[in-house]
């Protein structure tokens, strides 16, 4: 069970379906060797980063239950492993959710972008995500990185094309 | 109250900063009056692990989503494009890409070669000088021979090409089209106590190893050395003027939130094309009730802002993606007028190097690249480091009904009226913003990208404000005339993008700063009669 921070403003049922949202949209692999979204560190930088986003970000939460309890019944958190392949399906299908009725939430489409936001600016900067990715875990500053200078001898046909700039009175 | 100051500068910019440093030589008491801090380069997002995500947060380039407390709210909720700028020392400069073209000098002949808006007042050759003076202090790299340009010289040699730049250099080659490395605002050697660029990648979130030549780290060094001081978090409510019609002084907020006024001889305002008209509207007074310098009734209209085309390719083979500076190379293929194409004027487009994990996640996952799930993973994979195209910067034309006015209901911390946008993008940009998205998705193929993903305009790209306090030598079509002062106000100066007279397709930064330079010359010059 993730580690729950208690100094955040968002209720612990909100912290479970935060963390389990997470999970849905970026899943662990041992194909690449990753942690899912729903990893204890990578959750609670998603929470302490989601902190300044309270409000959206719990929109955006609450309609994750809204659907969750109008196609199956449950909240999203409770939602067994079907059902979480199903929503996962359908959520990545435009119209994957005409086939239900609930009542359209702008700000919870609008919270929703703000937590998938969060959620990978916090997963792409997990050391063992950047790792696998070829990157080294750490800040641009102050190493930098090599940038090749390229073939400069692209710009012969440009250099031979002459004058292209606009005669003015 | 304070004594008077020879000068008063309002706003710590890019053109604030040209002004105050040319002004110093004259050893006139010079103080210049700033929203924002001093920021620290150690503390940019590039010294930390949560260096993208910050610019979605306290470094994002909108100041409605930064919310700092030396930010003012924008109501751009009438407008497709949002505004973005920044407040601090260095202003906007401290955010900008770098990217650093001049204007062409068919670029101040509009209306004369194509029929539309107004000429300038002044034109290329004038601005000329003080381009090559603002490129030696600002420490401009580039590589001279750009056949879409009159001959300049550069001061640093060009930034790399890198994977990225050569692979979209063989897109336009194969068609035949013009590109060239880049003019940057990007030390690429040591210059004037500046580090190298080492290619941290994260230009837009503030340069901490100093390469970026935001105006802290250019212009602001010399001229407090010079001796002009700089007051940082005092936000300006407005200018005051005397029984004399003539600018008096300033009336401001300090750092503590004391009101304060302070007496000034000539006050230069450099707030840009939102903050500026925002200030002189804010200034009206019983000899000005529409306004400071607005008999025109033009301040705070003709906002201009350069609608953006974005064209992103994905690739098959590995480019430089979140390494070097993410400008590169630009092509003005497209940048002078022709009939055939349905719009008038035209665009340079600013070739993208790339983007960083985050940003790559993003635009996968918000475009429905990149899945939910299972398959995130590989498909992430399929687009990290293989993302680069372009942005078509697309020319603005002036239209009254595009403005700044004052929000009658939002106001900022000290209760300041705040800025409302109202901006309707015109058919002729329209046009233009379609012509570069196809012409720079046919570059991006023939450059051997596998997709391509658009985006026209970018909505949160307001990046270049402009027009808003127009240039011109007459009164009645113009709120200053042809070397800055307003019509209205004999002390009072306009130093910024607000008196663009039109836009061109280009960055405008370049192009603020010589106008800078040349109305504080152009003052120097006149000092004996200044107010004649």
């Amino acid at each position: 069970m993730t580690t729950i921070a208690t100094d955040n403003p968002f209720t612990d049922h909100e912290q479970y379906t935060l963390a389990a949202f997470a999970g849905a949209v970026i899943p662990a692999s041992a194909d690449f060797d990753v942690p899912g979204a729903d990893d204890p560190a990578i959750v609670a930088d998603i929470l302490a980063t989601a902190r300044r986003y309270a409000e959206p970000v719990a929109a955006g939460l609450r309609l994750q239950d809204t659907v969750a309890r109008a196609k199956y019944g449950v909240a999203f958190a409770d939602l067994d492993a079907d059902a979480k392949a199903d929503f996962v399906a359908r959520s990545n299908r435009a119209g994957g959710w005409d086939d239900i009725e609930w009542e359209y939430d702008a700000a919870g489409i609008a919270g929703q972008r703000t937590l998938l936001s969060i959620v990978l600016q916090c997963y792409y900067r997990d050391d063992r995500v950047m790792q696998s990715l070829g990157m080294e875990a750490r800040s641009p500053f102050p190493q930098g990185f090599d940038v090749e200078q390229g073939d400069w001898s692209l710009l012969e046909p440009v250099r031979k094309r002459g004058r292209m700039y606009r005669p003015v009175p | 109250m304070a004594d008077a100051v020879d000068v008063l500068i309002v706003g710590a910019g890019a053109s604030g900063a040209a002004v105050a440093w040319s002004l110093a030589e004259t050893r006139m008491h010079i103080v210049c009056l700033e929203q924002g801090d001093w920021m620290n380069p150690a503390e940019y997002p590039s010294a930390g692990r949560d260096w993208e995500a910050r610019a979605f947060g306290d470094m994002s380039i909108s100041p409605n989503r930064r919310q700092r407390d030396t930010d003012y709210p924008v109501n751009d909720a009438d407008s497709p494009i949002s505004v973005a700028n920044f407040n601090a020392v260095g202003g906007s400069t401290i955010l900008y890409a770098g990217h650093f073209p001049r204007f062409h000098p068919s670029d101040f002949r509009v209306k004369s070669l194509d029929g539309v808006a107004d000429d300038w007042p002044i034109d290329y050759r004038a601005l000329e000088p003080y381009y090559a003076e603002n490129d030696r202090m600002m420490g401009v790299s580039g590589l001279g021979g750009d056949p879409a340009y009159p001959p300049k010289q550069s001061v640093l040699p060009p930034v790399p090409l890198g994977k990225s730049g050569q692979a979209i250099a063989k897109g336009f080659n194969k068609l035949g089209w013009h590109w060239w490395p880049s003019d940057t605002a990007i030390a690429t050697a040591e210059y004037d106590g500046r580090g190298q660029c080492i290619n941290l990648g994260a230009c837009g979130s503030g340069c901490a190893q100093g390469a970026k030549a935001s105006t802290d780290v250019t212009y602001w060094p010399h001229a407090v050395r010079a001796g002009v001081e700089v007051r940082t978090r005092c936000r300006v409510r407005e200018i005051t003027v005397g029984s004399n019609g003539m600018a008096s002084g300033v009336v401001y907020y300090d750092a503590d939130g004391v009101e304060r006024f302070q007496a000034a001889e000539v006050v230069v305002v450099a707030c840009n094309g939102v903050g500026t008209p925002r200030l002189l509207l804010n200034s009206a007074c019983g000899a000005f009730p529409d306004g400071l310098a607005n008999s025109s009734g033009l301040v705070g209209k003709n906002l201009m802002f350069h609608p953006y085309a974005s064209i992103q390719g994905i690739f098959d083979e590995p480019l430089d993606g979140y390494r070097g500076p993410g400008v590169c190379i630009w092509s003005q293929e497209f940048y002078e007028t022709d009939a055939e194409r349905g719009f008038v004027r035209g665009y340079t487009y600013e070739i993208n190097r790339g983007r960083g994990p985050v940003a790559t996640a993003m635009t996968g996952l918000f475009s429905g690249r990149i899945p939910w799930g299972e398959g995130h993973h590989a498909a992430y994979r399929e687009l990290f480091n293989r993302i680069a195209g372009m942005v078509g910067i697309c020319e603005d034309l002036p239209e009254e009904h595009n403005t700044v006015t004052l929000d009658p209901e939002l106001k900022d911390a000290h209760g300041i009226p705040a800025p409302k946008i109202d901006y309707t993008l015109s058919e002729n940009s329209r046009r233009m913003l379609d012509h570069a998205v196809a012409r720079g998705t046919e570059a991006l193929q023939a450059a051997g990208a596998v997709d391509v993903i658009t985006e026209a305009p970018i909505g949160v790209g307001g990046w270049h404000l402009m027009g808003t306090a127009r240039m011109g030598a007459d009164p009645e079509r113009s709120v200053v005339n042809a070397w800055g002062r307003a019509h209205d106000v004999r002390n009072l100066f306009i130093v910024d993008g607000s008196i663009f007279v039109t836009s061109a397709g280009v960055n405008p930064t370049r192009t603020i700063q010589a106008l800078a330079l040349y109305v504080a010359d152009s003052m120097k010059k006149r000092l004996a009669n200044l107010f004649d």
